[in-house]
């Protein structure tokens, strides 16, 4: 297997006065190329912290342990300039609330083209022309009309569309996804979720995603890390985990989310093969 | 935008005409007569009944309280702002259009003071919170507040210029004269800006815009920059709006400090004399400043904000 994303006994502390609270404890995984970790877990388990603790975005209050090796280099330690061309380059991420991720005060144009301006020797007109595939790809109609309107113009949908094409510019090895599907309505929902099993589905990117939704994460992902108060209280194969989970927190989990997931699944699970 | 123009010009017509009849009402409760102070200015030898009256005719105070109102109004919306009491041979408008230029000066240089200084203090005090820096501009911020103006001002000319003899005390003259009364006006928008800017820019530091900028690989400079100060500074716009007809309001306890031949010290020697014209002339052009400049940088944050533009077009 091809391991892009290793992460051992990973903690996190954050300082507050003289002590040192605890947010993540001793947790380890790992995603491999075209394959799909859910990470599954309530608020406030800590699972933000964990892919900001991944991603080095953690300011100086906060103390992170342990190894985060990406393509098997630690990334933990690292210098915040590598850690930085690595975020949007290497490593495409998305984020849980769409409507407010991006600056009110550009075009969502002018944000993707800063973003890949970054990352890319591309001139003006190739980044413009680079945007708009990224859009198509993400099947917005009318991509140049999208590039010039201003972030409060488009639907949360729309925007979390543009972020999944935002990071994936660079044909990342790795996505790191925050619950990208919690902030939105369910139709976009089913798109965002569509876009996700297309990027799956190419083999080519690990994906890190993020959740408190069994049902999201039922269809998309292979392997499960359940998280609660920081730690990992169980972790396997997806089939196993929803049929047969051994942590008492996990199976009632499982329970409450049942009868949603059921309708949810059909929904999800028959959209993109019924349009294909 | 058009609209949104339009609208706010014809919203400013009630505004001035209500600041106007505040202001003259405000001058008319003076209890002491105006007529009569005339006379006495002009240093009149002996004050008569009759004398009074002719006065009182003469200067239109005669007529009932409206009609007089309107009747100044009308001379206003021709740019007549009558004669002053102290000398006939002057009108007020020409009083006022001497010493303003001296006031504009010195609230000119204020404002370079204000945003020269607040701008990067403030960005810097919050890109390095809590460091020295930072903590030195919180007390200087403190200080500043509470200080009061012309304790400032002499302050400054008993340091700087009598002990150091760095600059002259007072009076009008070159630029030299004008450092230190500008930053004793600058003082306290200084501070207030200063922390305005930095508090702004931690809250926006904190937004998911900040979080997403950092995790798409920008630059911190650029973040700090081109998002986080341009957001920042968004909501300074209407403040300054609010302080530039301030500042310049403002000089008049300053120009009375240092002598300057100002319209705030045209107006306290006009208090002493009662010359009623140019007091009433006075307040009338700070008000119609406020509402002009508040008008005017409004329109300036609707044209720069997306998210207004849309919403009231
Ligand atoms: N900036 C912060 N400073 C201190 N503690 C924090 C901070 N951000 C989060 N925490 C704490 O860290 C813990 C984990 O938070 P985290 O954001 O990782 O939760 P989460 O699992 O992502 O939850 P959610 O589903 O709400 O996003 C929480 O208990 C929270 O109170
Ligand atoms: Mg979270």
């Amino acid at each position: 297997m091809n391991t892009v994303l290793d992460v051992r006994n990973l903690s996190v502390r954050f300082r507050s006065g003289g002590r040192l609270l605890s947010l993540v404890k001793d947790v380890s995984f790992s995603v491999s190329r075209g394959g799909c970790l859910g990470i599954l877990g309530e608020s406030g388990s800590g699972k933000s912290m964990t892919c900001k603790a991944v991603l080095g975005l953690l300011d100086d209050n906060f103390q992170a342990e342990g190894g985060v090796f990406f393509e098997g280099r630690q990334l933990l330690g690292e210098n915040p300039e590598t850690l930085r061309r690595l975020r949007g380059g290497r490593i495409g991420v998305v984020l849980q609330n769409p409507m407010s991720c991006f600056d009110p005060l550009y075009r969502i144009g002018e944000q993707m083209a800063e973003t890949l301006g970054e990352h890319t020797s591309l001139g003006r007109r190739r980044i413009r022309e680079r945007s708009a595939e990224l859009l198509e790809l993400m099947r917005i109609r009318e991509p140049g009309e999208v590039l010039r309107k201003y972030p409060h113009q488009l639907s949360g949908g729309m925007l979390q569309r543009v972020m999944i094409g935002l990071a994936l510019a660079l044909r990342p090895s790795l996505i790191i996804a925050d619950e990208p599907t919690t902030a939105i309505d369910s139709i976009s929902r089913h798109s965002v979720m569509r876009e996700f099993l297309r990027i799956k589905r190419t083999g080519e990117t690990a994906i890190l995603f993020i959740s408190h939704d069994l049902g999201v994460l039922s269809c998309i992902a292979d392997q499960v890390l359940v998280m609660r108060l920081g730690e990992a209280v169980e972790s396997g194969p997806a089939g196993r985990i929803f049929d047969n989970a051994r942590d008492a927190y996990t199976r009632r989990l499982i329970r409450r989310h049942k009868a949603v997931m059921s309708k949810f699944l059909a929904a999800v699970r028959q959209g993109p093969e019924a349009a294909a | 935008m058009k609209n949104y123009v339009i609208m706010r010009l014809l919203a400013t017509i009630p505004l001035l005409l209500g600041i106007s009849f505040l202001c003259f009402v405000f001058i008319n409760l003076i209890p002491s007569d105006p007529a009569e102070v005339a006379l006495r200015i002009r240093q009149t030898p002996v004050i008569t009944e009759e004398l009074i009256a002719r006065t009182r005719a003469e200067l239109g105070l005669d007529q009932p309280f409206l009609a007089r109102y309107f009747h100044w109004l009308w001379d206003c919306l021709h740019f007549d702002l009558g004669v002053s009491y102290t000398n006939p041979a002057r009108t007020v408008l020409g009083e006022i259009g001497r010493c303003l230029p001296a006031t504009l000066e010195l609230a000119g240089l204020s404002l370079v003071y204000v945003i020269a200084l607040s701008l990067p203090i403030g960005f810097l005090s919050a890109v390095y919170k809590d460091s020295w820096f930072d903590r030195l501009m919180r007390g200087f911020v403190f200080a500043a507040t509470a200080m009061p103006v012309y304790w400032v001002g002499l302050l400054l000319i008993w340091i700087v210029s009598i002990r150091l003899d760095l600059l002259p005390t007072s009076g009008y003259g070159g630029l030299s004269h004008l450092i230190l009364p500008a930053f004793t006006v600058a003082l306290s928008y200084i501070s207030t800006y200063i922390r305005l800017i930095r508090n702004n820019m931690l809250e926006n530091m904190r937004e998911d815009y900040v979080l997403y900028a950092q995790a798409r690989g920008l630059k911190r400079r650029a973040i700090l920059v081109r998002h986080i100060l341009k957001n920042s500074l968004q909501s300074c716009v209407t403040a300054i709006g609010m302080s530039i007809p301030q500042l310049i309001a403002g000089t008049i306890v300053v120009e009375n400090v240092f002598a300057w031949p100002g319209v705030g010290r045209l107006c306290i020697a006009s208090i002493f004399n009662r010359d009623y014209p140019v007091i009433q002339a006075y307040v009338l052009l700070v008000g119609v400043l406020f509402v002009f400049f508040n008008l005017a940088f409004d329109i300036l944050q609707y044209a720069a904000d997306p998210r207004l533009r849309e919403r009231k077009a």
